[in-house]
């Protein structure tokens, strides 16, 4: 057992803090949540592009750099500790991408790849709708066959990125029949759409500080080409779930992300805390704590899959863990901060640039995007410690 | 990297839960807390053969170590199979005894590998001024200061809220050593016994949710297994979770002391923390989740339920290693 780099590893890490010590903005972006910030973490994601940082788990041949999982985990760490702008071209980097390289075609491949490498194509995701949250299965929106593609018709929302992406992917009902509760993982198509086509309205909705971080997507018999189906038609649901487990897991929010926000937490303990105040200094110790365990635990998946295992259901494990980790961590935080806790990122004296409060309202959602923490607690408990299946 | 255990420590492990799974430690707990130490010697001694006491003795002196990364393995092995005794204490007093300059010390050391000598340490910067199980062990060694004695004799015993942990106050004795390298030597021992006790704390919080999992699946109410209701499952997951990122830290903790890393005894009280109170939330969910069973001695889950709390507090309660791992910086 070790926790050694190999030397390669280390040129790799060595390589990305270089690079981010050169490129990184020097002030913060404007929240990427608002049209400037958006238009200014596109172009970062062009810089990202450029220096081939944008998507470093990828193949070469679309612009990666063939990452493992190991030199990935170190990239994140890099990218974090540098201070680095949030990912506005995650979606389609870390959840389109690997439905894609699973069941996508060369074509597909080639054609969608790059341009969301380079952050000219940023996408939103396009799963709930009014009725179907946690239940995703029993979603409505429909994709009918026409002569040579889909129309597709209904309501989805709290798509992240929508207010202001290009594109968008998500699951539509192509078999009627489906809604039979036994039947409705079936009949449902994976789709890419673009958001400005004819036939769809997008409405900016206001997440809980007002900025417009998710929209509702309405659509009006809008026409996609069969070039735009990922997987098999009917096969949407496997194809959603193959990456559900990324999106839980690691990929989505990498241990790097903590590490930082744990060391930055630290300091402002070290700057602002009254020494005697140990119950706020345990819970800097357990956010200290809780980093390095997702960290090292990231590792030993590395580890595993490296020796051919594989993970299943202990990404809920990692969801669960790391939303609340990176709610506890902002929690402390703000109360901190004491009275400049309750400023708003947008208060010109908000502390630390407003990162703290915006860390905070988005950590907020945390425990409910991706799969809500009480269903990852049912899929802990019937999966991976074998409980009875019950009502939820 | 390769951050995993390797298949001679995982092969070790199994033939150490097979071993004691045959060894029906319920009445060798039960015996111990009633003072019959007999059963729980023999048990020592077979552990002894397996070479889990020389984990932590240097060759040269006779035994198979410094291993923390097998030890770490072994202490979780016993902690899920409650063994009573002086485990922390043995392994610690060996790496005390080790760093001292003294042949009298060494004399312990082939003696405690070979399982000869029952040995138990009490160190108040450990935490607590009593020695555990000091009415049976052969020795108990004392930290006091800069100076490491061998106790005389000790003071009534004082009942536990585990009964098979008997505590008392070591009292006299012979100075074994004395000065900076006797004040270096305890620290490192004390980190070594934390990491032990973080161990087995892991282990018996694990053998409290597969106990408790198993419960759940056979009980039925409602004309349901109770272990369908969500609040019930959601106890679980949070259990399984918490003890799933104790390990992570732990195994770093023995890679970060076999290195002589200087930031060790930080890793080691973060683990120490997270497994002891992730077997201590184990221990409170087996217990209710169980309902008025969970609340019965005669139950042999009440063996495992009480040792929880303990273990969370030996050699570092949970503020003190917290208050560690600020000391120690920033996070890595």
């Amino acid at each position: 057992m070790d926790l050694d780099f190999t030397a390669a590893e280390d040129a790799f890490r060595a390589e990305a803090r270089a690079w981010l010590a050169a490129h990184v903005p020097r002030a913060p972006l404007p929240s990427l949540e608002t049209a400037e910030g958006f238009a200014a973490h596109r172009e970062w994601e062009r810089t990202l592009a450029a220096g081939r940082w944008s998507a470093v788990s990828w193949p070469e041949e679309f612009g990666g750099r063939g990452a493992s999982l190991t030199q990935w985990l170190i990239f994140e760490e890099e990218y974090h500790a540098a201070g680095a702008p949030g990912r506005v071209a995650q979606n389609g980097i870390c959840l389109l991408a690997p439905a894609l390289f699973a069941y996508g075609t060369a074509g597909q491949r080639a054609r969608v790849l790059p341009p969301t490498a380079s952050g000219e194509v940023i996408w939103a995701q396009a799963w709930s709708e009014p009725e179907a949250g946690s239940d995703l299965a029993s979603l409505r929106s429909t994709a009918v066959r026409t002569r040579d593609g889909w129309r597709l018709s209904g309501q989805k929302t709290w798509s992240s990125r929508a207010a202001f992406a290009d594109r968008a992917f998500g699951l539509f009902r192509s078999d009627p029949d489906g809604t039979d509760p036994d039947l409705r993982h079936r009949g449902l198509t994976y789709l890419m759409f673009p958001l400005d086509a004819d036939g769809v309205t997008v409405r900016p909705v206001g997440r809980l500080d007002g900025k417009p971080a998710f929209a509702e997507v309405f659509l009006d018999d809008v026409l996609v080409p069969d070039e735009d189906v990922v997987g098999e038609p009917g096969q949407g649901w496997r194809v959603a779930m193959s990456t559900a487990g990324d999106e839980r897991g690691l990929t989505l929010r990498s241990p790097g992300r903590f590490t930082a926000a744990a060391e930055r937490l630290v300091r402002l303990w070290r700057e602002r805390a009254d020494p005697a105040d140990t119950a706020l200094r345990d819970r800097v110790a357990d956010a200290v704590i809780g980093a390095r365990a997702y960290r090292l635990s990231a590792y030993a998946t590395a580890s595993r899959l490296a020796a051919g295992g594989s993970v299943g259901a202990e990404a809920s494990l990692n969801k669960v863990f790391w939303s609340e980790l990176d709610l506890a961590l902002h929690e402390t935080a703000l109360d901190l901060l004491g009275p400049f806790g309750e400023l708003s990122d947008t208060a010109a004296e908000a502390p630390g640039h407003g990162r703290w409060a915006e860390g905070h309202t988005f950590a907020l959602a945390g425990p409910i995007y991706a799969g809500t923490n009480e269903i990852q607690r049912d899929i802990v408990a019937e999966r991976l410690l074998g409980l009875p299946k019950g009502r939820r | 990297m390769r951050f995993l255990p390797d298949a001679e420590q995982r092969e070790f492990a199994r033939s150490l839960d097979g071993m004691l799974a045959e060894s029906h430690t319920p009445g060798v707990v039960r015996a111990w807390a009633g003072g019959d130490h007999g059963p729980g010697r023999a048990l020592w001694a077979r552990l002894a053969d397996a070479g889990v006491l020389a984990l932590a003795v240097p060759e040269k002196h006779g035994g198979l170590g410094p291993l923390p990364v097998e030890l770490t393995v072994a202490c979780t092995e016993l902690g899920r199979h409650a063994v009573p005794g002086p485990l922390a204490e043995s392994v610690a007093a060996a790496a005390l005894l080790a760093r001292l300059d003294s042949p009298r010390a060494f004399s312990w050391l082939s003696r405690i590998a070979a399982g000869t000598a029952l040995v138990s340490l009490c160190a108040p910067a450990g935490g607590s001024p009593y020695a555990l199980d000091p009415d049976t062990a052969d020795a108990v060694f004392v930290v006091d200061g800069d100076t490491v004695r061998l106790a005389r004799e000790h003071g009534p015993l004082q009942p536990s809220a585990d009964p098979a942990r008997r505590l008392a106050r070591p009292v006299g004795g012979a100075v074994l050593a004395r000065g900076p390298e006797a004040t270096a030597a305890a620290a490192h021992a004390v980190d070594v016994a934390a990491l032990a006790t973080a161990a087995q704390a892991l282990g018996l919080g694990r053998a409290l949710l597969a106990r408790t999992v198993e419960h759940v699946r056979r009980r039925t109410q409602f004309g349901v297994a109770v272990g369908s209701f969500q609040a019930v499952k959601h106890r679980l997951a949070d259990t399984l979770l918490a003890l799933e990122f104790a390990q992570p830290l732990l195994s770093a903790a023995a890679l970060a002391l076999q290195a002589g890393d200087p930031a060790a005894g930080a890793a080691i009280a973060a683990a120490k923390v997270t497994a002891g109170e992730a077997a201590h939330t184990a221990a409170r969910t087996a217990l209710h989740l169980h309902g008025a069973l969970g609340y019965t001695e005669e139950f042999d889950l009440s063996l495992w339920i009480r040792k929880a709390r303990p273990l969370r507090d030996a050699w570092g309660t949970p503020a003190v290693c917290r208050a560690r791992v600020l000391a120690a910086g920033a996070p890595g």
